[in-house]
């Protein structure tokens, strides 16, 4: 399959990259991974005039940890995370990133993209929720910081302007006796998951919960912050009673719709599965245990 | 209609420079067939699912056909054709004869691509390792069992060498 016709720029720099997207005007898109914008371009669903590779930005791609921060650059591809030491201290960023669609897929597709694209569907606008995250944008103004949560507005839509890059994100570090899981449900490797849940609880003497965020990932146009299940939890003990009143509560907040991937009732009822087993893994974490947790799939 | 010049591309495959000018539209997998005339990566799917068109790209697998080539710019990229030296096949190669890891092969060049980035990573796979390694790569012959087998024997022969 052929994309319509382009024009192809390569930018050295942000700078270069915000003055193309200027000068290109409204049908220019950037371009990084690619994972999502080539199979629409295929499908002929985008239909960009002109191409700006921000691949060969170089100062885009690092994963700096300054002081109790996490900064990843947005060039940064989901397998850079898998296998990096920050991955391995922050295990819901390890349990998203491992998860997404396949190796090839992982290698590829960037951070950064998979947030500006902000597909309802797309893991890393779920799991970063559930963090402190700010999104650094870089535009002819100069840089901005926007928090996660007012930076993607609606499905397939943020407030970054058209001459607007993602430049990095920051990422707080959690502190001691917190702990987070992302889990997510797919038919097979490859393709987005039906539902998913990032959650991330703060544990005080051994089993009460002081804090705990939880957002709920495909069952809506955005992700969604299931603000009634982290407050049926919070200042409660973990045990299974409360665990099933903010699975419920999940449920509850959850506004799927009907697709090729499920129907609303099923994706309701499989995000509020995913929450309970997420609290449960999140507690263990936040108490040192290493749990192996992620996407599950047929065959996995 | 955009100004659509055609671009340069130069890259390294299998050790080789090679370059074409192209449409900015072209896909690395037709890049690689159309243009270098190597024709042993496959387009299967075309839409990111099944990996028939995986190569190595800087020392990573990618699906060939969700690139563009000017993407590739500047690049070193292993192809299937890249695997055999001198005339003999590569472990991997023989190993996936040996055990009737293909049957079609239509498959089989982006599998024996994503067998050799996995067994770089981990010299003597599990099950649960092999089994994410080729999620991304579909076969609809074989039932992978004995491309489970081929990817253990391949792993025990490099060890070998």
């Amino acid at each position: 399959m052929y994309a319509a016709p382009f024009s192809y720029h390569r930018a050295a720099s942000l700078q270069e990259a915000v003055k193309l997207l200027q000068e290109l005007g409204e049908d220019a898109r950037l371009i990084a991974g690619g994972q999502s914008l080539i199979p629409l371009m295929k499908m002929r669903m985008a239909r960009p005039t002109a191409l700006i590779d921000i691949n060969f930005v170089s100062e885009l791609g690092d994963i700096r940890t300054p002081k109790g921060e996490l900064h990843i650059g947005a060039l940064v591809r989901h397998a850079d995370l898998e296998h990096s030491a920050a991955g391995a201290t922050i295990p819901l960023l390890h349990d998203c990133a491992a998860g997404i669609a396949d190796v090839q897929v992982r290698n590829q597709g960037t951070i950064g993209g998979s947030l500006a694209e902000a597909d309802p569907s797309g893991d890393w606008g779920t799991a970063l929720l559930a963090l402190d995250t700010s999104v650094i944008c870089f535009g002819p103004g100069g840089q901005r910081t926007v928090p996660l949560e007012d930076f993607i507005k609606d499905a397939y839509t943020t407030v970054l302007a058209h001459d607007e890059i993602v430049t990095a994100l920051h990422v707080k570090l959690p502190l001691k006796g917190s702990g987070g899981a992302h889990l997510a449900f797919k038919r097979c490797a490859p393709v987005y998951p039906t539902a998913s849940a990032s959650v991330q609880v703060m544990i005080e003497d051994g089993n009460m919960c002081k804090d705990a965020r939880i957002i709920l990932g495909c069952v809506g146009l955005t992700a969604i912050r299931a603000k009634e299940a982290e407050a049926a939890l919070r200042g409660k003990t973990l045990e299974e009673k409360n665990i099933r009143t903010a699975a419920d509560a999940a449920r509850a907040a959850a506004d799927p719709q009907s697709d090729m991937r499920g129907s609303a009732d099923y994706k309701r009822i499989l995000v509020g599965t995913l929450v309970k087993r997420a609290i449960g893994i999140a507690a263990r974490r936040a108490r040192g245990e290493s749990v192996e947790a992620g996407h599950e799939y047929a065959g996995r | 209609m955009p100004d659509v010049k055609k671009v340069l591309v130069r890259v390294r495959v299998n050790g080789e420079a090679r370059e074409a000018e192209v449409e900015p539209r072209t896909l690395l997998v037709e890049f690689l067939r159309e243009h270098l005339n190597l024709a042993g990566t496959h387009v299967g799917c075309d839409t990111s699912y099944c990996g028939a068109c995986t190569v190595i790209l800087n020392g990573r697998t990618v699906k060939s056909c969700t690139l563009f080539a000017p993407m590739a710019d500047g690049g070193e990229i292993t192809t299937v054709e890249g695997l055999s030296k001198d005339g003999k096949l590569h472990p991997i190669q023989e190993a996936f004869a040996e055990c009737h890891g293909l049957q079609c092969g239509y498959c089989t060049p982006g599998l024996l691509l994503s067998t050799l980035q996995l067994l770089k990573k981990y010299s003597r796979p599990t099950d649960g390792q092999i089994r994410k390694g080729i999620a991304g790569n579909t076969c609809r012959c074989t039932g992978y069992q004995n491309i489970f087998k081929s990817i253990r024997m391949a792993a025990a022969e490099m060890e070998k060498r």
